[in-house]
């Protein structure tokens, strides 16, 4: 291992000690908690929708969670260690059997749902049912 | 003026902040950055230190620099390369440079050599706009169109911008912020990019249009 990469996993170690990241992969249902800073205090707001896609490369890993917000498609790219999420919910396991899941872009309503893992549901991090004091984001 | 740093460059990755800040930086390593002899104004009429990095195996080294080496009582050098520096700046021949020279926050220069691009053509070279992709042109979309006038001048002027040879040239990069310093692995790390390939070696200078900051050592920071 190189100078360059072991300074990269002592930063992955650090930051997912400060957040610990959860295990999930592309289908699971997400609520993605991000810091949001107004003038001088901090809010969480959250971003719920399906992971469809993740890149694993170290400190650049990131994921991408789609959600339909007021019937138009919204896809975010989250940095798996940024500092700015406060929490990664995993709401719902997925039975998919790619790993990119673009093909829901092309997809709406019926056609665009995911069955649920039929097993391996058990070890899922269970999160609130109600969204806390944090507003839901609008589009 | 104090003497900058030879470093090699490792490569970019990015660093998160406690604010949530994210900074892309290029990672650049000092290993045994010694001084290897010091050039005085009485003998060579100007003052500059050589410094070194790395080690080099004794075989792939010749035998005059050998020599060079030996009377430093240095280990033979991968690299050498003078830095220009003030009469009370000089250091003594044998010193470790510390990565600590550099403060977080601070500006510098880094010249390096570029990447090389080979012959390349006016767009790539000079951001020329190439011909149009249709309404009658054939085959050079990419070409540089006119050089110049007609019967009168009757020859393409001097210095036109033309095809030729881009990149694998001396590029100083002006301003850069030091965004972190690793001393115990000997790692400086600048936002943003600096010139040349990864492997390369890079000089890594105070900025000179903006003032060194007063928690800067001087003349240097050492290593024990």
């Amino acid at each position: 291992m190189n100078l360059l990469q072991e300074f990269e996993t002592e930063q992955v170690k650090r930051l997912s000690a400060q957040r610990a990241v959860p295990d999930f992969s592309p289908g699971d249902t997400l609520r993605v908690l991000v810091k949001v800073v107004e003038g001088e205090r901090i809010r969480t707001q959250a971003f719920e929708g399906v992971c469809i896609a993740r890149a694993r490369k170290g400190i650049n890993s990131n994921f991408t969670v789609r959600k339909i917000s007021y019937g138009e498609g919204v896809e975010r790219v989250f940095p798996l260690y940024s500092p700015m999420i406060a929490e990664i919910q995993v709401l719902r396991r997925g039975d998919v059997r790619r790993a990119k899941l673009y093909y829901l872009r092309g997809r709406s309503g019926k056609a665009a749902r995911i069955a649920e893992k039929a097993r391996g549901g058990e070890a899922l991090v269970e999160a609130p049912p109600s969204p806390e004091p944090t507003e839901t984001e609008g589009t | 003026m104090r003497t900058g740093l030879l470093a090699r460059k490792l490569g970019m990755t990015r660093l998160f902040r406690d604010d949530g800040t994210h900074v892309p930086v290029t990672v650049l390593h000092l290993d045994s950055v010694q001084v290897v002899a010091v050039r005085t104004k009485e003998k060579d009429g100007y003052t500059a230190l050589q410094l070194g990095w790395g080690k080099a195996k004794v075989k792939n080294v010749s035998k005059p620099n050998r020599g060079h080496f030996a009377r430093a009582k240095v280990e033979p050098k991968k690299k050498l390369v003078e830095f220009r520096v003030s009469e009370d700046a000089v250091l003594p021949v044998g010193a470790t440079l510390s990565a600590n020279h550099f403060v977080v926050g601070q500006r510098v220069d880094v010249t390096g050599i570029s990447k090389g691009k080979g012959f390349a053509g006016a767009m790539k070279r000079w951001n020329f706009g190439g011909l149009e992709a249709s309404h009658g042109v054939s085959i050079s979309h990419r070409s540089h169109g006119s050089t110049g006038n007609r019967q009168d001048p009757g020859r393409v002027f001097k210095n036109k911008k033309m095809a030729g040879h881009l990149g694998s040239e001396r590029v100083s990069t002006l301003n850069l912020e030091v965004a972190h310093v690793d001393a115990a692995r000997g790692l400086i790390m600048l936002k943003g990019a600096v010139p040349g390939a990864k492997g390369g070696f890079v000089l890594v200078r105070d900025a000179v249009k903006r003032a060194r900051p007063a928690e800067a050592p001087y003349p240097a920071a050492l290593a024990e």
